[in-house]
Parts: structure tokens; sequence; C-alpha cells
């Protein structure tokens, strides 16, 4: 372990908003990346189903009337 | 065509290739972080202080790797898309469109943490530098090529158009990458010789090479589950896509 303690750890040598800073931002994006993609596809699989049963409701219909 | 002759190709079908990439994401998730947090806890843990830049060098282990992917989720895309237009195949185009966001993002990151690191080390967040300004460029290639073919209705000839243009854009690539050799710029060269003792740079070097690996199988794992998304939505008519469906329930 290099450092002495956490607050120097924290303070990186006076660079600690620059390595932060560039730390919670990548941190923040490789997160939320992958968070979207999971929502995005729930939203579609949701739709793709909803568009499904409607298919189906059309067909059981068409077939009542036939 | 008889079955024997197109087995080679059967992962190439989006029908046999969405479950495949199913079963491969929580590995390349498990090695994405495994990768980073080795990587992360030898370049903030581990390795000492840089002779010339002090603490702020360590903005290496994040800078390095997003811009190294940002070039390479760059060739990757063009290859994908290149592949698509020459022989058609339905998911070229799709891995294609799966990777640019992921490179759009990187570079993004490259930048940001560029502007991070060049504060203290130039007094300066950004200058018009070689380097700089083609991995500008590069971000705004991928946002181009994603807003052409967002712009266009039909999968098919959006993936045409995205991948004229992301063929196009590979002469960014060498640009970028021999930019600081080519031209007097700010930007220092070589990231691996930063000091001159062997024994900090190899310890400094594996720390920037694990976090590279991560960001890699981050990339993997984050563009597989894009591309199934991509996947379900283009072959949505399709019988696989309905099984698919019925079997997720």
């Amino acid at each position: 372990m290099y450092w002495n303690s956490f607050a120097e750890f924290l303070a990186m040598g006076r660079h600690g908003v620059y390595v932060w800073g560039s730390v919670v931002v990548m941190a923040l994006v490789m997160i939320a990346e992958p968070l979207l993609v999971v929502r995005g596809q729930r939203t579609l699989i949701a739709r793709l189903r909803r568009q499904l049963r409607a298919e189906k409701g059309d067909t059981k219909t068409a077939d009542a009337r036939a | 065509m008889d079955r024997q002759s197109i087995n080679w190709f059967q992962y190439a079908s989006p029908q046999a290739f969405y479950p495949l990439a199913g079963r491969m994401i929580p590995w390349f998730w498990a090695l994405a972080a495994l990768f980073g947090l080795a990587g992360l806890y030898i370049g903030f843990l581990v390795a000492p202080t840089d002779a010339q830049q002090g603490e702020g060098y360590r903005i290496i282990f994040l800078h390095v790797p997003a811009s190294w992917m940002s070039m390479f989720i760059y060739l990757v895309m063009a290859f994908w898309a290149g592949l698509g237009l020459a022989f058609n195949f339905r998911l070229s185009g799709m891995m294609a469109t799966a990777l640019a966001p992921t490179g759009a993002l990187f570079a993004f990151l490259s930048l940001w943490t560029g502007a991070l690191w060049g504060k203290p080390m130039w007094g300066t967040w950004w200058v018009w530098d070689a380097r700089l300004t083609s991995e500008l460029i590069l971000l705004f290639l991928y946002v181009g090529f994603i807003a052409l073919q967002s712009a266009i209705d039909d999968p098919r000839r959006a993936d045409k158009a995205g991948a004229i243009l992301a063929l196009v854009g590979v002469v960014n690539i060498p640009i970028i990458y021999f930019s600081v050799q080519w031209w007097n710029t700010l930007h220092q060269g070589s990231s691996v010789s930063l000091t001159k003792s062997p024994a900090m740079a190899a310890i400094m070097l594996w720390g920037m090479l694990l976090c590279a690996l991560g960001c890699w199988m981050y990339t993997i794992a984050v563009s597989l589950m894009r591309c199934r998304t991509i996947m379900l939505e283009r072959e949505r008519h399709s019988a696989w896509v309905r099984d698919a469906l019925a079997m997720e329930a």
C-alpha cells in the first residue's frame, strides 16, 4: 500500500479535484450506460409482447367471426 | 443449400447469436469487474507517485484505457460495417450500430479525463493540439454515425449509409495515433515510459493494461447487450423473436 492515510489518498497531492473528477465521471458513465441499455431492452420486450398479444387477440376475434 | 455447408456461419444468424450472446454477457461482466478492480487497485493503491507529475498522473489509469478503447472500438465498428456492406450479413450492421454509442462515450471520457489531466499539468483544459483535435473529430464521427443511422428508417439502408461514413472516418485513427510523432504537440508521447525507473514503469504499465482489459470486457458486455436489443427490434416479425419473447416470460 502506497498511502499513509485516507486523507492523503483523497488529497492526491493537491490534484484531488482532477483525479477524482475523472474517476467519478468515468464511473457514472460506465454505470449509467448498461442501466440505460437494460431499461431500453425491457421497454422493447414489453412493447413487443403487447403487440404480440394484440395480434393474437385479433386472430382470435377473426376466427370467431369466420 | 445443405445444412453442413452453412454450419460455419451458424452464429452469424441473429436467432443463433441471440441466446449465445445472452449466455456470454455475464462472463464478460465478471471479467470486466475483475480486471477493472485489479487495475484500479494497482493504479490507485499500489503504484508510487510519478517523479515529474506527482499524484495527478494517476488519471493515466483512466485516460489511456478510455482513449485506446475509443480508437479500437471505431476500428471494430468500421470492420463490422464494412463486412456488412460487402457481404450483407444481417448481424454485421447490428454489431456496428451496437458499438457506436459505447465508442462515443469512451471518446467523451478520453477528452474529459484529458482535460482534467491537462489543467494541472499544462495549465489549460484544452488546446487545439493535433492529438486533442483529432480525438474530438473522432467523437464527432461517432455522433455523426449515430445521427445518420437514426435519421434513416429502413435499417438496411441505415447500415449502408453508416458503413460508408464509418469507413471514410477510419482515416482519422492513424492520424490520432501518430499525431504525437507527426506534429510537434503539447500532448506527451508514449505513455509507457513515463518514469525513468523501470520497476516503477512496470507496475504502472500493469495497472494501465489491467484497466484497459477491464474496459475491453466492459465494451464487449455492453455492446452485446445493446446488440441483443437491436436484434429483437429489427427481427420482431420473425418466428424466432416470437419464440424468444414467449420463452423469456
